[in-house]
């Protein structure tokens, strides 16, 4: 294992990782459609503000605001001149919320593009991700995080390049599809994305977003069973429901805690959420064990 | 007519090459257009549809099952136009202002084309005035919008409002997609239609032209 994961996982397990950025920035007045990666340049007060609430909440581990800061995606919202600024700010403002509490792990979301339909080659990707990575470690990122992928292929394209910084790697899939939201939007099952992310190098891997924790008690058993790795759980706080236009996450703290404690016996080593999980969700859970 | 049967299975194998030598041997061979779609191709992407619902086929077979309609149907077409043949029906798709995924509105209108419709593709960060102005315009009979964030989807409810302001809601039936999207939202906003995959999106289509 990587010995910065060596060192973390000593420790009473699973550790506490963060929750959702995206859904705490809008309470902060992120408007609809508006980039979240943008805000760490224009409000690194507002966003080293939800890091450091995570990080007094109880995370030991946390991201950065650098979902979709990767070239494809930026050019799209006419910010690709602005990459570089953006990782490395986007590090530097979560290394000093974190300062020797917490990791930080840079988060490396997917482009959105096929690899396995034509739409992309296996080395642009590659490169672009290491772009991305590049700039992540010069603001400071102690690893990475890459999440919410939904191509296993991508997911390897961003491994490959985040890994050659020589920094620890989680990949984490989201299983959203399928009659028991257990596959990928591509039909991969956790035992098939396990066996590739493994045999890929992946210092831990895992599985975020797309459902409510429940479903993730079984997801998180299956990619125990299928990997020595360490297995990585990030859950939405329920799927959300429209009120008057807003969405609205149902779970609360403590139910969120009480199936996170499930997902703990299926043998998660990092535990935390994802779209609409708020700092008091991971208070709920640095008390439950 | 002479059945191309191989034709529906390069469609539903997702073979463009196969599936565009057939069409032009069999369109060489003096075969009806008309019958090529009807009785090879939309079946086949039926059959697709079919695939995709009981999780036999995910989102890789489908985009290749279309790419290989897609290759068929560019040698059918300009036929079809010649000879006057209408499509089942007409579809303007986007996704929504702000919005920028184009996953899920990419397979609902691939499948849309594998039904037989024509499909103008509007792209994503659609905004309400170019909804409007497809209806205007281009003569759509049905409107299909597309949000994967609950940020953006209230963009849906200012198409509708909008449609209405103009005069112009009863003379185009709105249909609602997307990971967020619900049925109770469909009808809290007032659309004709709520699909939760690509595949129902075309079966909501049709039955709403049906009515």
């Amino acid at each position: 294992m990587h010995p910065t994961f060596d060192a973390l996982l000593s420790a009473r397990l699973p550790v506490v990782t963060d929750g959702g950025w995206g859904t705490e920035f809008q309470k902060l007045g992120l408007a609809p459609g508006e980039c979240p990666d943008r805000w760490n340049l224009e409000h690194p007060d507002r966003v080293k503000k939800v890091a450091r609430a995570y990080v007094d909440a109880g995370s030991r581990v946390i991201l950065t605001n650098t979902f979709g800061a990767n070239r494809v995606v930026l050019e799209r919202q006419d910010l690709a001149g602005k990459l570089a600024e953006i990782n490395r700010v986007g590090a530097a403002l979560s290394r000093e919320a974190a300062g020797d509490r917490a990791l930080v792990l840079a988060s490396i979301g997917p482009t959105c593009k096929m690899v396995s339909t034509g739409e992309i080659e296996a080395a642009e990707l590659q490169e672009i991700f290491a772009e991305q990575a590049a700039a992540l470690v010069e603001g400071g990122a102690q690893g990475f995080v890459l999440e919410t992928f939904a191509e296993v292929e991508e997911a390897c394209c961003a491994l490959a390049a985040a890994k050659a910084t020589g920094l620890p790697c989680v990949v984490s899939m989201v299983f959203d599809s399928g009659k028991a939201k257990d596959r990928t939007m591509m039909g991969t099952t956790p035992e098939q994305a396990a066996a590739q992310l493994d045999a890929s190098g992946a210092d831990a891997l895992g599985a975020n977003c797309g459902q409510g924790i429940e479903g993730y008690i079984s997801i998180c058993a299956r990619l125990r069973a299928a990997t020595a790795r360490p297995i990585w759980i990030k859950a939405n706080a329920g799927l959300p429901e429209m009120i008057e236009g807003k969405a609205v996450y149902r779970a609360t703290p403590a139910e969120f805690a009480a199936h996170a404690l499930k997902v703990k016996a299926a043998g998660a080593s990092f535990l935390g959420g994802c779209c609409g999980t708020s700092p008091a969700f991971i208070e709920a859970l640095a008390k439950a064990w | 007519m002479k059945e191309y049967k191989e034709l529906y299975t390069a469609v539903l194998e997702g073979k463009a090459k196969d599936a565009r030598a057939i069409t032009e041997k069999a369109l060489a061979e003096g075969a009806d257009p008309k019958q090529l779609v009807d009785r090879e191709m939309i079946t086949a992407m039926a059959e697709v549809g079919r695939r995709f619902e009981t999780n036999e086929y995910f989102v890789p077979e489908l985009l290749i099952s279309a790419r290989a309609m897609k290759a068929a149907l560019e040698l059918i077409k300009p036929l079809l136009v010649k000879s006057g043949v209408q499509p089942v029906g007409r579809v303007a798709i986007g996704t929504v202002k702000g919005d920028l995924h184009d996953i899920g509105k990419n397979l609902v209108a691939a499948m849309l084309e594998g039904g037989g419709f024509e499909v103008v593709d509007l792209g994503v960060d659609v905004s309400i005035e170019k909804f409007i102005a497809a209806v205007k315009e281009k003569n759509v009979e049905v409107l299909g919008l597309s949000a994967l964030l609950t940020t953006t989807m209230p963009g849906m409810k200012g198409v509708i409002e909008d449609l209405k302001g103009q005069g112009l809601r009863e003379k185009v039936k709105v249909i609602i997609g997307g990971a967020p999207v619900t049925q109770n939202y469909a009808n809290e906003i007032g659309a004709d239609g709520y699909a939760d995959n690509a595949s129902s999106a075309v079966a909501l289509a049709k039955q709403l032209l049906a009515a």
